[in-house]
């Protein structure tokens, strides 16, 4: 026989699925809230975008002396991801620091895709946010793009179909809970999230927010919760991030309980408006230890 | 339609059109038959022949003392011409009797049908089951009188049947199921009979819907008997998730079926204990699906022990040209070969596959991006990354802590990986070190 016959290890069978296309659809996924993006900021809003994911997949191609800049996905879902957590009009240095500070520190230094400790894009969201406040808080009003103060550092009744839809000052991709909501169920359907994380995070800062928020037991200021600031983003998004997030089926709803409760306890006690950023990198830091200490009863255990 | 099923699993898609609907065809008896003297897991076979003896069709060739083994048979009349080596599936060689074909098929006189089989005791019936050298026929071959001879303080109550044939490609037990259903039944109610069970089940995927209606009236009049569609996911039909599905018994770690009152047996078995007892048949054909993109004319065909490989393909019509692998078994278990020379059709031969290279790809290796998919896929609910990962970098016992042991190999983690990652792979390697590891700590 002239051509030699492939002898390996069985299963000689392998799904379809490669990182590049768990990647492809996280970004697919994202396109919704990209398209509102541009829509409530114009085209400002496409430029940070572009601006984030250019230098992320460029760090990364540098790093790791690739000429392929899109390689496996990652990075540019991680520049993508950045972009949505900035402010619409962000200045251009700003995007693409972030962008080094994402795939640099937050993921290379680790030793790159799947090594990472903390979420890169909230790395360098962390990194800017403390670096350069102004910069990061200089929030603009949706369409006639004036500046406007966040729904979560306003005072007065909140208009939930305005928050539902984004069409309210805040980050880029932080504002409107459909269009994200439209990517979750993509990566539902695709099989890439499961209910556990954004579950989890969304019922605690529902309760937390029902039983703190308002005077009293307040539906409306658990709802008002839910749908301002970057919860919906972080909880689909950024704490389900495969890399940063615990394996085990216990520790993800752990982890998304984890994730809600401190985001609640920055937004209710910290210094801070919005706490999605740093609850989700605190709980990145425990992910090993939730891991090891919840991991799933095998089959025919027996109690030692 | 909601049916009871396990944890995990995997839908690689089944792949089983090409032959489910062909009728099994016999294959032609080889020139020269290679029958390998160790078939089955346990002490292989002494021969009983020596090289220029004529030996007779169903004549024992090759026996052993260890109780651990099953005999081999001459599945041709003829002359033992060499007494050499030919390739095993699982890789290496085996020792084999080489046997020159008259083409007369004249019977050994020991082959003789038992008239009174239904006034036999276990014990005897169990040494016709020893005698004619069953073993498991799902691809394990445990010899079958072992596994129906469990130590009295364990009490067997549930004998099932294996009849999902999760594996992709594979359609040898569904065209038994539909040819020889009585037969079937009248294997499962000597196994209950001999272990004593009051229960017999037999579970078949639902993309089978013809073998579950052929068996549920075969089985009509035994009352003892449930016939239950499975849901199609693989791997439906591993021991330990079968038990699971039809008893709610789990195996204990490191324990047997036999230790939760269960014995599990595949189609193919349970038909040749029914025609070792009725017919004094020994086990010297077997029914095999040649299939996969890499072959003309896919089959199931009824082939002798000990027909080479090459003889098989050429009836299907050969390879094509751009043939990639091929795979003694599914696709998902199976073992793949070098090429088909110098290698028999054994007692374990379910299937021979063959893929073009359209179907085989080489994949890099990635990182692990600790997706989880291989998590919420393991049937036995152990961490195939941390093991793999442990392993990539010599921690062996760090993967032992990570439960490498009870892994059942069957295939599910490598196969959902999107970074390619060879779990299965890592974690079969983790077992052997560290079994090599007790070995040398018990000495």
């Amino acid at each position: 026989m002239e051509n030699k016959l492939i002898v390996s290890s069985s299963p000689h069978l392998k799904s379809a699925e490669s990182i590049r296309s768990v990647m492809t659809d996280v970004l697919v996924a994202l396109f919704p809230a990209v398209l509102a993006a541009i829509i409530f900021f114009g085209f400002r809003a496409l430029i940070t975008i572009v601006l984030c994911m250019l230098s992320s997949m460029l760090t990364e191609a540098i790093i790791l002396r690739k000429k392929d800049i899109f390689g496996d996905g990652s990075a540019a879902v991680t520049g993508l991801l950045l972009a949505m957590t900035l402010p619409p009009a962000p200045p251009w240095w700003l995007c693409i620091i972030g962008g080094v500070v994402a795939i640099g520190i937050g993921k290379q230094a680790f030793g790159g895709l799947g090594n990472n400790i903390f979420n890169p894009a909230l790395v360098a969201r962390a990194v800017l946010m403390i670096s350069w406040t102004g910069h990061m808080t200089s929030w603009l009003s949706p369409v006639d793009l004036v500046s406007a103060a966040t729904p979560l550092a306003s005072a007065g009744t909140p208009d939930f179909v305005k928050l539902f839809v984004g069409s309210v000052a805040g980050s880029l991709g932080e504002t409107s809970a459909f269009a994200l909501l439209l990517g979750a169920i993509w990566l539902f359907y695709k099989g890439h999230i499961n209910w556990r994380i954004p579950g989890g995070y969304i019922l605690v800062v529902f309760v937390m927010g029902t039983l703190l928020g308002g005077e009293g037991i307040s539906l409306s200021a658990g709802l008002f919760h839910v749908l301002a600031g970057g919860v919906v983003l972080g909880a689909f998004f950024m704490a389900t991030d495969m890399v940063t997030s615990p394996v085990t089926p216990k520790g993800q709803l752990i982890f998304g309980i984890g994730c809600g409760l401190m985001t609640m306890l920055v937004r209710f006690y910290g210094s801070y408006p919005e706490g999605v950023t740093f609850a989700i990198l605190l709980m990145n830091a425990v992910t090993p230890l939730i891991d090891n200490l919840t991991l799933p009863r095998k089959y025919g255990e027996v109690a030692k | 339609m909601s049916l009871k099923t396990f944890k995990g699993g995997v839908h690689p898609g089944d792949h089983k059109s090409a032959t489910e609907k062909k009728p099994v065809v016999p294959a032609n008896p080889p020139a020269v038959a290679i029958i390998p003297l160790s078939q089955h897991i346990g002490a292989p076979c002494e021969p009983l022949v020596a090289v220029g003896d004529e030996v007779k069709m169903g004549q024992k060739i090759g026996d052993s003392k260890g109780f651990v083994s099953a005999p081999v048979h001459s599945s041709v009349s003829g002359k033992v011409i060499k007494i050499g080596t030919c390739n095993s599936a699982p890789g290496g060689t085996v020792e084999a009797i080489f046997i020159e074909n008259d083409f007369q098929d004249t019977w050994h006189e020991s082959v003789k049908p038992n008239p009174d089989w239904e006034k036999l005791n276990a014990d005897e019936l169990k040494q016709l089951v020893r005698e004619a050298g069953i073993v498991g026929m799902g691809g394990a071959t445990f010899p079958t009188h072992v596994k129906i001879s469990p130590p009295p303080e364990n009490k067997i109550d549930y004998v099932l049947v294996n009849g999902a044939e999760c594996e992709p490609y594979l359609t040898s037990d569904h065209r038994a199921m539909l040819e020889r259903p009585d037969d079937l039944i009248v294997g499962l109610q000597l196994v209950m009979k001999i272990v004593g069970a009051e229960k017999g089940c037999i579970g078949i995927e639902d993309n089978k819907p013809d073998a579950v209606e052929a068996l549920t009236k075969a089985a009509a009049d035994d009352p003892r008997i449930e016939v239950r569609a499975l849901p199609t996911k693989y791997p439906q039909g591993a021991e330990k998730q079968l038990i699971k599905v039809f008893t709610g018994r789990e195996v204990p770690s490191g324990g047997l079926p036999a230790h939760v009152g269960c014995i599990v047996q595949n189609v193919g078995t349970c038909i040749a204990i029914a025609d070792a007892v009725r017919k004094g048949l020994p086990l010297i054909e077997r029914i095999v699906t040649i299939t996969g993109s890499g072959i003309n004319e896919p089959k199931n065909m009824l082939v002798r022990i000990g027909t080479p490989l090459e003889d098989v393909i050429e009836q299907c019509g050969g390879f094509k040209p751009n043939l990639k692998k091929l795979i003694l078994g599914g696709p998902m278990m199976g073992f793949a070969q070098p090429g088909p020379e110098n290698l028999p059709v054994t007692k374990g031969t379910s299937g021979i596959l063959c893929l073009t290279d359209e179907d085989v790809t080489v994949d890099d290796i990635g990182p692990c991006i600790k997706c989880a998919k291989c998590v919420e896929a393991c049937p036995v609910s152990i961490m195939p990354l941390f093991i793999g990962s442990a392993v990539e970098q010599g921690l062996y016992d760090r993967a032992e802590q990570y439960d490498a042991m009870d892994c059942i190999e069957c295939g599910c983690c490598s196969y959902i990986c999107p970074a390619k990652r060879p779990l299965t792979q890592w974690i079969r390697m983790a077992k052997s070190e560290i079994a090599a590891k007790r070995r040398a700590a018990a000495k």
